[in-house]
């Protein structure tokens, strides 16, 4: 890897819930609108993360409290997504983060179950799979991502992981001090079930009210075992074969 | 603010990270209610209320910052014997009369300052026909520089004791039974802005359209001044009183204004009937003492700068080119006069009325009355297409056929597509360039009027009509640049800086001359273009300068960043306390990081000689140099149309009985009695609910900017109305279904949003229902996304100060479903009004 692992940090503590890296992502990635459905869900349109909403703002209305925080594509680890892709449309890029290429992509979407999280989807018209690229272009050309770049709270930190980790860390810690004491990460544990996302989360209460999965694995974490599993099932069946004709005596 | 300002929210965020507290004062819980430390949820309509009681509280508790009261503000100044307060009237001032609805303000003045004339100066029909009030923007009213005073503040005629006595019963009691708000909620606000105040913090207060639309609207903001300036909290950092705008260079557009009633820098209109020549003008538009007395100076550079050379001392350097006012010209008056045929042409730039405006089946109405209109926008907005899809047009009150207006849609160019500034509301000018030139016949709105103006004078010729010299005569020759011809708005900015004798630029406000020697387009504004640069144009990082940031863009006046700022000092110019010092006397001269907006070599010392004038005749304690005393007006002694003292009045429309005093609405009020403007009553059964009217991030007023815009109009696509869980079950409102909100004036449709966020009121031991309605949604606009238009619900009822309509307070009934269409809209309307 010729670069840094980059990333987002996500802290919705000081989310407001403008949209702004809903709208800064599709006019710089040029992705088309979602449909002009009312959803009453609270002031949330859109609904999820899909093919053509890359950034999704949730908000959720409690008694007295309405969170709001911003989703994205999580970049994990161990990314299932890019482990099923037959064709290597979906790669690692130099720094580290999960691409699709569109222009490789043949619409098989193997990858949308594989994605532990429900980011990656297809557009109904090409059939293509598509999702953040973390902004790839604009990484490439030393510009942060342009959900992170609009976003006038800093609730959307762009950097090298190592440094967005330790930062979150210690937000969360003065916060714990200052008594908020729900506030908790989402994603940055390397030792989770996908490795560690390269995009994590300041949350404020569980994972499943802001729907996100309370403890995702990537979904390909059993195929080598799966594999070691049938290769052994196919020994003991040949050996057992072997057996059986090792029993018989001309 | 969140909701409105995101990119300015930022920085409250900021503070709030760095420990200030945040409360949100609002009858909607919104984006910012979900990021502060406090939400306090209110009826639509009550905020004097609470103001007035947190006044009260800081008076019966002595929590005054009592220095700063009695050196910087009138609280000791003495008022007329005949005065008679709310309190002895039961809610009526002494001077009103009841026949034709105004106040007599002579009562209400100092004591010896006795009227001269019949017609007092500032004051009176004449001035409040036409809005006069409004030219305060920038000053105060006329009044004694010195007046008797009690230092004791024991004097029951002084204005400490008159504040006292007229808030003693604005207290939590009343707020609760009138705002809704638990005492318990008001107690936790009361202390912390009070906590927040003195010597050593400060707390800051940022309002918008919430507190202005009513028609109380001018005293929301008063209550909030007087409120302010007890605490001690005005011209020190992190204080004052902020008003956030509409829209970007709102201020912009009242400095150089698109008022009816003033001139560029708050100068007031001339008054046909009331106003001969320039001297008598001059006599009567401002007192000779404070900053206005320069006004000569203002007003001639700016006469100089419209007719140059044709401007000489002979001839009253023209002063009799200007228009003159005879009255009420203000927008709802134009539409009436539109509907009744008086007013035949119309321009609507940048605006929306038919969606924008209060009642818009009035404004359309006015439209399909004229002869011709001209609508300059990005869009074809519902007002230029009204004739073929307005509501109206579906009643069959209008037919398309039958509308004679000519309509001329002229394509503008949008702020990317052109040069010049924005004015934002710290009065901050930043200057921004043309990325691209706007596509086919798009043009900014500059080039519309030079253009326009160079056509009407070719036109006119060489003619000796007198009529026609104002025209004729005026300087209208800026370079034009490439084969566009679009004019140079950097030679505009330079105008609107002002040239000396020489022809050299202006450095200075302080260099405008009273003799005809200088010109200048806008006198506060002197100075933003000082040694021949573009001093808006600066753009220094922060990184590289002070906080106080002093080469960023240019502040009006004179790069000045906070207003007043030598009351952060105390008498004897020394600053109130180490962390919020910032301009003082260092024993020859005003310093600090800002710019003193002060003589800066005025020694705290200094006290008037007797029949001095302007700035000579403020004491060098008297940090508010606008006025003519130089201080702080708790008490407004002349100049406002509905009294000197905030007083709550329930909104023209309202479920509820002012409990406070027999007199139930602002009595000075402006109503528009007429068919298309019928009412509901007050307290009327059939109209048992509140509604306020909102704003959401994701649109842009009227929405001709946003709903035009997939990527805007697919995260709010629908019209829509929160209401409470509560509200809901008594209607039988679904969540994502539709309801129909009816007042007098129309009914709509709108999707209902049902959430917690909105909660029912506990009032006295009443509940009401209060409705929030977003009104970004109108019939055309190009938009992806339409809707009806929750501006047709509120009435034209307006503040006699200023004219702005009460569209943030009214009643309304709503039911469950959709609304009828074509006659049978009209027939529920009409029962509704049967009663």
């Amino acid at each position: 890897m010729a670069e840094q692992r980059m990333g987002f940090f996500t802290d919705t503590t000081v989310c407001i819930g403008c949209k702004a890296c809903e709208v800064a992502c599709k006019e710089w990635n040029d992705v088309p609108d979602d449909g002009f459905v009312f959803r009453a869900t609270s002031y949330d349109n859109t609904g999820a993360l899909g093919a053509s909403t890359w950034r999704h703002v949730a908000f959720v209305e409690q008694d007295g409290r309405w969170l709001m925080m911003s989703d994205v594509c999580k970049h994990c680890t161990h990314a299932a997504c890019l482990d099923v892709c037959p064709t290597g449309a979906l790669f690692r890029t130099e720094f580290d983060t999960v691409v699709v290429q569109s222009d490789v992509c043949n619409g098989c979407g193997y990858c949308v179950p594989a994605c532990p999280y429900g980011v990656i989807d297809r557009r109904e018209d090409d059939g293509r799979a598509w999702k953040c690229t973390l902004c790839y272009d604009r990484l490439r050309g030393g510009m942060e991502p342009a959900c992170a770049k609009a976003c006038p709270t800093k609730s959307i930190q762009f950097g090298p992981l190592d440094e967005l980790r330790e930062r979150a860390r210690d937000r969360v810690e003065r916060l714990h001090a200052e008594g908020v004491t729900e506030a908790r990460l989402y994603g940055e544990d390397p030792d989770n079930g996908v490795g560690g996302t390269g995009a994590f989360f300041l949350l404020l209460d569980e994972p499943e009210t802001y729907g996100l999965p309370p403890d995702p694995v990537v979904t390909t974490r059993d195929l080598p075992a799966m594999w070691r599993w049938a290769g052994g099932a196919a020994l003991a069946l040949a050996a057992g074969v072997a057996v059986c004709f090792a029993g018989r005596k001309p | 603010m969140a909701e409105c300002h995101p990119v300015g929210y930022q920085w409250v965020m900021e503070a709030r990270e760095r420990g200030a507290k945040v409360f949100h004062i609002d009858p909607r819980f919104s984006r910012t209610s979900a990021t502060v430390d406090r939400y306090v949820a209110i009826r639509a309509g009550t905020d004097i209320v609470l103001l007035g009681a947190l006044i009260n509280y800081v008076l019966s508790n002595g929590l005054d910052f009592r220095e700063y009261v009695l050196a910087y503000t009138n609280a000791a100044t003495l008022v007329n014997r005949d005065f008679r307060d709310t309190e002895d009237l039961d809610g009526l001032f002494s001077g009103f009369d009841e026949e034709t609805g105004r106040y007599d303000p002579s009562t209400w003045a100092y004591e010896g300052d006795v009227p001269e004339e019949e017609e007092p100066v500032e004051g009176g029909e004449h001035h409040a026909e036409a809005a006069g009030s409004d030219s305060y923007g920038a000053r105060g009213a006329g009044a004694s520089a010195s007046p008797p005073s009690d230092p004791t503040l024991t004097d029951p005629r002084c204005v400490y004791q008159i504040l006292k006595r007229h808030y003693s019963r604005y207290t939590p009691e009343m707020v609760e039974e009138l705002c809704g708000i638990p005492p318990e909620q008001f107690g936790e606000l009361a202390e912390a802005v009070t906590a927040n105040s003195g010597r050593e913090r400060t707390t800051a207060w940022v309002y918008s359209v919430g507190w202005t639309q009513h028609s109380v609207g001018v005293q929301y903001i008063r209550a909030a001044a007087i409120l302010q300036l007890l605490l001690g909290n005005m011209g020190r950092p992190g204080g004052g009183i902020m008003a956030l705008r509409g829209h970007a260079s709102i201020q912009g557009s009242t400095d150089i204004p698109t008022l009816f009633n003033l001139l560029p820098g708050y100068i007031a209109m001339p008054h046909a009937h009331r106003h001969d020549g320039l001297d008598h003008y001059l006599e009567q538009e401002g007192a000779d003492t404070g900053w206005w007395g320069n006004r000569r100076a203002y007003v001639v550079s700016l006469l100089k700068a419209w007719w140059g050379d044709a401007a000489t001392e002979d001839n009253d350097y023209r002063f009799d080119y200007l228009p003159r006012l005879t009255g009420d010209h203000g927008h709802y008056a134009t539409v009436m006069g539109q509907i009744d045929g008086v007013v035949k042409g119309y321009f609507v730039i940048g605006e929306n009325p038919a969606v924008g405006s209060a009642n818009g089946k009035a404004q359309r109405l006015g439209l399909a009355n004229l002869d011709w209109l001209v609508v300059r926008d990005l869009m074809l907005v519902e007002t230029a297409t009204f004739w073929k899809d307005a509501p109206e047009i579906e009643t069959g009150e209008l037919r398309t056929e039958e509308i004679g207006t000519e309509v001329f849609f002229l394509p503008a160019a949008s702020h990317v597509e052109k040069e010049g500034t924005f004015t934002n509301t710290q009065r901050l000018l930043q200057w921004r360039e043309k990325a691209l030139d706007p596509p086919g016949d798009c043009r900014s709105d500059l080039w519309f009027y030079y253009h326009l103006g160079k056509r009407i004078r070719r036109r006119l010729g060489e003619g000796d009509d007198d009529v026609d010299r104002p025209v004729t005569e005026l300087t209208w020759d800026y370079p034009e640049i490439g084969e566009r011809r679009e004019p140079s708005a950097e030679a505009v900015l330079r105008e609107i800086n002002g040239t000396a004798a020489d022809g050299g630029p202006l450095g200075s406000l302080r260099e405008l001359k009273p003799d005809g020697s200088t010109s200048c387009g806008c006198w506060i504004y002197c100075g933003v273009y000082a040694d021949g640069v573009n001093q808006a144009a600066r753009r220094t990082p922060h990184t590289e300068q002070g906080p106080v940031a002093l080469e960023w863009g240019w502040a009006w006046p004179a790069n000045r960043r906070i207003l007043y700022n030598r009351a952060s000092a105390d008498p004897q110019g020394r600053p109130w306390s180490e962390r919020k010092k910032y301009v003082y006397w260092d024993g020859t001269k005003w310093t600090g990081p800002d710019v003193p907006d002060f003589e800066e070599d005025k020694d705290p010392g200094y006290r008037p000689p007797e029949g001095a004038k302007a700035q000579a005749a403020l004491a060098g304690t008297d940090p508010f140099i606008m006025q003519s005393d130089g201080k702080g007006w708790l008490y407004v002694p002349s100049g406002l149309s509905d009294g000197p003292l905030p007083t709550h009045y329930e909104p023209h429309e309202s479920p509820v009985r002012n409990a406070l005093y027999g007199q139930q609405a602002n009595p000075a009020r402006r109503t528009v009695d007429r068919p298309e403007n019928p009412y509901n009553p007050a307290l009327s059964p059939r109209f048992p609910y509140v509604y306020t009217t909102s704003r959401l991030t994701e649109h842009h007023t009227t929405g001709a900017m946003s709903r035009p815009l997939p990527y805007l109009a697919e995260l709010q696509p629908e019209a829509f109305c929160e209401v409470s869980r509560e509200m809901a079950e008594e209607i039988g409102l679904e969540n994502g279904g539709w309801a129909t909100i009816v007042t007098a004036r129309t009914a709509i449709e709108l999707r209902v949003l049902v959430t917690g966020r909105v909660r029912p009121l506990r009032l006295n031991g009443r509940t009401v229902h209060q409705i929030v309605m977003p009104y970004h949604w109108g019939y055309s606009s190009g938009g992806v996304v339409t809707g009806d238009v929750v501006n047709d619900l509120p009435s034209i009822v307006l503040d006699p100060n200023v004219y702005i309509q009460e569209s943030k307070a009214g009643t309304c009934d709503v039911l469950p479903g959709r609304r009828p269409r074509g006659r049978a809209l009209l027939d529920l309307i009409e029962r509704y009004r049967d009663g």
